[in-house]
């Protein structure tokens, strides 16, 4: 498996980046780890002729952890989230979430931003940001803007950035209460079946608040609102897990693939997310 | 044609100097321009880790990242974790063990498992098989593969503990 | 003289058979100095790859290879039409069929080669390929043996009369252009009179699944064609290099002693290595035509849609018995999907291998088993994947009729299994369909296995497991599942197996030299399983010296003596036996230096060890280091100097390894994930040579069996279209999915083998299917299952439970 022939460049800084973008349009991807890209262009289905290392520009490999939130540089890879101690503590979903990811090396290799600029709706990074309801920091010729995660995913590899913009970071508030990432898959290295990731709060008894979003169940993630209101109020009773659930199955959309048809995803997505929920709470 | 890109690599601590096209891999790279052939190719598509070395302190899959990635860096393979007069305890600990058998997967997985014991250098068995799960064997069905390594940590932090 | 030594630290120097010797193998593989056809690096040397077909099944209109040599680095393509005035654009397969190496008219599977673009490098190559334009006209795909055998769209017309008349094929009448033999084995009659009278009958149809064999190297080869010398050598991933080079002699016409054929280091095997692929025949020819060595390596994609599928088989069985369990009669329908050419690596006579050993190890009085086979568009191959041949589809199919029996009567299905075994008193045992079995001891290992794992215990907790679920506690069963197989390896004996015509004998040769040590070559030749250890510990043991004073060479044709190669677990029973008998021929010869050395007469010198001493005076002696310096150096009346032997051992029988398989899973009923709680493997090879090899082995091949009954196939979609051709899609376990294995043994020597040994790689493989198979649908059978088809994947049985209502 041979890829196509193209240019390589590795500029020092984003402006450099932002001029080639300019420059070759469409004809030109920024790659950070390649994990996704590279096996894309080694099968010759993604044709890159000019592609753009990110590895040399600064300041995108950075984590905080603050009392304004929790910002994470594109070029951190899901090792470095896995090893990173203040994260842990802040946000422990990350740590769940990325632990479940691909394997060793390519953890090494992956990162947060290619994980979840690409649009690929197998990627797990995408629903537990907008589990989180994280921002995604684009720069672009203009400056800056920021996308919350929940409005970024138009449709597979279709996104809210345009091909002239770089998604330079992710941020988000410290979450508060419990959580998990539940993800059930073939094998390790596999895309998810079915995932779900959930932050819940309570108060005693009661559900205060409640934030769900579930992977490869759709062409996108799905941050499923409806499914998280049904828990909030409620003790989670088994009717309130039922309500979630139903909630959430009215949001996805899945196909049917080598995991599975139709059927037997939606019925697993149910069951993850009530693991998921059960989990989330037992920790809150 | 895109222009030819000039490559400098350490690769087992020898400065290697070259041009190269840019999609050069640097599976390639290491077997066919630097005739280091112990790591392999397996699947082409980073999920069998023949191909893994260790490139600036990281397990990384070769067959998916081109030379021009790793300008500058520091590659270890195989060939620079121990030869005939200094076997690397993990190298004995595979013979000892029966930890391999075609012997295809086991450039990768020795590679792959001296990183680990960095990482974590008395791992139980569920920490061998979660941190060894990105290296595919096909024919010993990996329990040995984890008794060598057991065997290789113990080996190692008895001689940390000589050493201290 | 005395010995400083005793007897026992002698035997224990000479690490020989029984002990656990550790691999010298070993060395070069953990130091990255592995020698594997990739690795190989030629002056001049080119690069050849293959444009292949996207479409399962179309004509070719056009093939235009104009733009593709613009290409800087390429260097020519090749297409059918460049092929053909060589005679080389089809070859005959192993099947009796043959096969286009380049597509000549139509392409029949999709990943089917089209043409081939030689280059300077690979790049080169590649960017050729995408440049080649083929026009396509696409015709109706079949992806179903039973649809073809319907079907008015002819797949092959090139075995279709201009009468429209269907010409027998290699095996007898065909019924329809489709068709591509019907192979019977046992009694109709009886067997359908036994089955109409019988007390308890009970059916089931099963489909074993397609898969790969998907070694973790390649296949691939480099050809290098000496145009001064005449002389062509070959490089490649070859489990049979002797037949590799009659083959390439037959079809090329160039004469057999111009040809050497080396396998190198092969990186895994597993069956896919076998078979002759259009890839070496294009690199010979374009070595031929560019007088350059030319390199061939397939990408996994390659591998795994277009070389070496294995399985595909659909049974239907019925198993007549009485009320109280005893089974009176086994018949068995098989429609083989051979995929577009019948590229099955079988034994000559033997179009669906060894397929008629599914009376597995039962008693069993009648039996008839019939297959069917049929083209379809998907691959060519029908290998043998760990196991001999078609023995995986023979002992699954046997060990689900004994369940769904089990069910039927309503009886513990170990208890079934031990009122039907074959008994200890009854070997040899002439099975209804032909085989006889050379040894076993199956009550023993049964009663053993069993009791190692507290069947009965198991069997109470899962009782109560259903009661929990029942009660709604839990939402996981267990599953005990049970195997017990019979191998039939160590093909074999001449009288009735071949390939291409050629016997399947093995061989070795020996030479001593003057200091003791010595070198052994075999006809065989290693992928993994540690030749070079233990066929030098069956010589160690044999002719008195240390196995590590014995170099054990394989693999180069211009050195070896003559033998078919390593798969169908034949390198111990035959090629072993070979062995040890050249092994014999030295000793024989050494008994008699011995004896003019010790001025005895030859019959009063006896073997010891590593000497031969004076009956009665065992302190008058000489060592075996002693007698092959005097083969040597002295001469000897009557004995030509020297110490050399060469045997070629063509075995009586096939050997049958048998063992005793237990695995224990929970499965969780919601999601279709199951976990495998305890796996216990009892294995009876007979003689053990190193058990340390053994239990790896075992360890391996229960790997591939879990994954090709939990999840690995090769899947179609309807238009033909390979649904698994990465290593995301085909499932191959890594550490994390894999358990511990708990393995265990008997000892029942195989009566005609020199050493009792009977083969051993394959057996965990043949076993492990069912056993895993076994355990997710025993899970099951408390809530009416009887059958499920494999792989047993997360939406497979979840749908298992489903259908079964266990959803509420």
């Amino acid at each position: 498996m041979i890829p196509a022939a193209f240019e390589y460049y590795r500029p020092k800084d984003m402006a450099g980046v932002l001029s080639l973008l300019e420059e070759h349009g469409d004809d030109a991807r920024v790659m950070a780890g390649g994990h996704s890209l590279i096996p894309m262009m080694k099968l010759r289905m993604a044709d890159v002729p000019h592609l753009i290392d990110l590895q040399d520009v600064g300041g995108m490999s950075e984590i905080s952890v603050g009392a304004d939130g929790i910002r994470i540089g594109a070029m951190v890879t899901q090792s470095d989230i896995i090893d990173h101690e203040a994260l842990a503590a802040a946000a422990p979903i990350l740590r769940e979430a990325a632990l479940q990811i691909a394997d060793p090396q390519v953890r090494y290799m992956g990162t947060v931003g290619g994980n979840v600029a690409n649009g690929d709706p197998g990627n797990d990074m995408p629903g537990l940001m907008q589990c989180l309801d994280a921002t995604f920091t684009l720069v672009g010729a203009d400056g800056s803007r920021d996308v919350p995660a929940r409005d970024f995913y138009e449709a597979a590899y279709m996104t809210a950035r345009e091909d002239d913009e770089v998604l330079t970071a992710v941020s988000l508030a410290a979450p508060t209460g419990g959580y998990a990432y539940e993800k059930q898959k073939r094998k390790i290295g596999d895309y998810a079946t079915a995932a779900a990731a959930v932050q819940i709060t309570r108060e005693g008894d009661t559900c205060t608040s409640a934030s769900i979003a579930m992977t490869n169940l759709s062409d996108t993630p799905i941050f499923s609102e409806a499914a998280g209101a049904a828990l909030v109020g409620t003790a989670l009773d088994d009717g309130a897990l039922t309500a979630a659930s139903a909630a959430m199955l009215g949001d996805i959309d899945p196909t049917e693939d080598n995991r599975g048809p139709v059927a037997f995803k939606r019925h697993v997505a149910g069951v993850i997310l009530r693991r998921a929920i059960e989990r989330a709470w037992s920790r809150a | 044609m895109p222009k030819k890109m000039h490559i400098t690599l350490n690769v087992n601590g020898k400065e290697e100097e070259f041009l190269a096209e840019p999609r050069e891999l640097l599976i390639y790279t290491l077997r066919e321009r630097l005739n280091i052939t112990g790591p392999h190719i397996g699947c082409e598509t980073s999920h069998c880790g023949a191909c893994t070395v260790t490139l600036n302190g990281k397990s990384v899959k070769s067959c998916t990242m081109f030379a021009a990635q790793a300008e500058g860096a520091e590659i270890t393979t195989i060939e620079g974790i121990g030869g005939p007069d200094n076997l690397h305890p993990l190298q004995e600990a595979f013979k000892e063990h029966h930890g391999l058998q075609c012997g295809y997967c086991t450039p990768g997985m020795i590679t792959r498992a001296t990183k680990l014991l960095e990482e974590i250098p008395n791992p139980t068995e569920e920490e061998i098989r979660f941190g060894m799960a990105g290296n595919i064997c096909r024919c010993t069905g990996y329990q040995n593969i984890v008794k060598s390594i057991q065997a290789a940590a113990a080996e190692m932090n008895a001689a940390q503990e000589a050493a201290e | 003289m005395k010995d400083e030594i005793t007897r026992e630290e002698r035997v224990d120097n000479l690490k020989g058979m029984g002990c656990s010797r550790k691999r010298v193998e070993d060395a070069r593989f953990t130091q990255g100095k592995g020698n594997y056809v990739d690795d190989l690096k030629l002056d001049g040397m080119l690069f050849g790859d293959f444009v292949r077909t996207p479409y399962a099944h179309a004509r070719i209109v056009s093939i235009n290879t104009e733009e593709a040599l613009k290409v800087p680095g390429v260097l020519a393509v090749l297409t059918a039409a460049d092929l053909e005035p060589l005679g080389l654009h089809w070859m005959p397969t192993l099947a009796g069929d043959k096969q286009m190496v380049l597509a000549d008219g139509k392409v029949l599977f999709q990943g089917q080669e089209v043409a081939f673009v030689v280059a300077e490098d690979r790049f080169a190559a590649a960017d050729g390929i995408e440049l080649v334009e083929v026009e396509y006209e696409e015709l109706p795909v079949i992806v179903d043996p039973f649809e073809a055998l319907q079907s008015d769209v002819v797949l092959r017309e090139d075995l279709v009369a201009e009468d429209g008349s269907i010409p027998d094929g290699a095996h007898g009448p065909r019924k329809h252009p489709n068709h591509i033999f019907t192979w019977e084995a046992g009694d109709k009659e009886p067997t359908e009179q036994v089955i109409n009278e019988a007390e308890v009958v009970a059916e089931e149809s099963m489909y074993y699944h397609r898969t790969h064999p998907c070694p973790l190297e390649t296949c691939g080869c480099v050809a290098s064609m000496d145009k001064v010398n005449g002389k062509l050598t070959l490089w490649g991933t070859f489990q049979a290099p002797h037949a590799i080079r009659t083959v390439v002699s037959l079809i090329s016409g160039i004469e057999e002693h111009n040809i050497r054929v080396i396998s190198p280091d092969i990186g895994g095997g597993f069956g896919n290595k076998v078979g002759a692929y259009p890839g070496y025949v294009c690199s010979v020819v374009a070595s031929i035509v560019t007088g350059k060595p030319v390199k061939w390596i397939e990408d996994r994609m390659d591998n795994l849609m277009t070389t070496a599928f294995a399985r595909d088989y659909h049974m239907t069985g019925k198993i007549a018995a009485t009320k109280e369990g005893k089974i009176t009669g086994l018949q068995c329908h098989v429609t083989a999907d051979h995929g577009g050419f019948d590229a099955c690596a079988d034994p000559t006579k033997f179009p669906a291998g060894f397929m008629n050993i599914c009376t597995g190890s039962y008693d069993i009085p009648t039996a008839f088993l019939e297959v069917d086979g049929v083209y379809t568009n998907k691959a060519p191959g029908g290998v043998s994947y760990r196991c001999s041949f078609r023995v995986t589809e023979a002992v699954y199919f046997i060990e689900r009729m004994i369940e769904v029996l089990a069910i039927k009567l309503n009886m513990d299905a170990a208890e079934l299994r031990r009122i039907n075994f074959i008994r200890k008193e009854q070997f040899p045992y002439t099975a209804a369909l032909g085989w006889e079995y050379d040894s076993g001891d199956y009550h023993t290992a049964w009663d053993k296995a069993l009791k190692a794992v507290d069947y009965d215990g198991l069997r109470a907790e899962q009782a109560q497991r259903v009661e929990a679920f029942k009660a709604g506690k839990t939402r996981k069963l267990m599953g005990i599942g049970l195997s017990f197989f019979t191998e039939i390896v160590g093909a074999g004996p001449v009288k009735n197996c071949d390939i291409l015509g050629l016997g399947m004998f093995d061989s070795c040769e020996i030479r001593i030299h003057p200091t003791g040590s010595a070198i052994a070559r075999l006809g065989t030749i290693s992928q993994g399983q540690g030749h070079a250890t233990t066929f030098a510990q069956i010589l160690a043991s044999e002719i008195g010296l240390p196995a590590d004073s014995i170099t054990i060479e394989e693999g180069d044709t211009d050195t070896a003596p003559y033998g078919l190669g390593t798969y169908g677990s034949r390198s111990t029973p035959v090629a072993g036996a070979a062995t040890a008998m050249a092994g014999r021929k030295i000793r024989a010869k050494a008994q008699m230096i011995a004896a003019y050395l010790l001025e005895v007469h030859d019959n009063d010198v006896e073997f010891d060890v590593d000497r031969f001493v004076v009956k009665g005076a065992p302190e008058q002696f000489k060592t075996m280091k002693e007698i092959a310096f005097a083969a040597y150096n002295q001469a000897i009346p009557g004995i030509e100097p020297g110490l050399e032997a060469v045997s070629y051992y063509d075995p009586p029988n096939m050997t049958y390894p048998f063992g005793a398989y237990v695995c224990v899973m929970d499965i969780d009923v919601d999601t279709g994930v199951p976990e495998i709680r305890r796996f216990y493997a009892l294995d009876d090879c007979g003689t053990r040579i190193n058990p340390m090899i053994i239990e790896g082995q075992v360890h391996g091949g229960l790997t591939e069996a879990l994954a090709v009954a939990l999840g690995q196939e090769i899947a179609y979609d309807d238009m033909g279209n390979c649904k698994t051709g990465t290593l995301m899609d085909f499932f191959l376990p890594t550490a994390w999915e894999v358990p511990n294995y708990e393995t265990d043994f008997t000892v029942t020597p195989s009566p005609h083998h020199p050493i009792g040994a009977k083969g051993v790689g394959e057996s965990p493989h043949v076993g492990g299917v069912p056993c895993f198979s076994n355990a997710v649908q025993d899970a099951f059978r408390p809530f009416g299952n009887t059958h499920t088809n494999m792989p047993h994947d997360h939406w497979r049985i979840w749908k298992t439970a489903n259908d079964l209502g266990l959803h509420g």
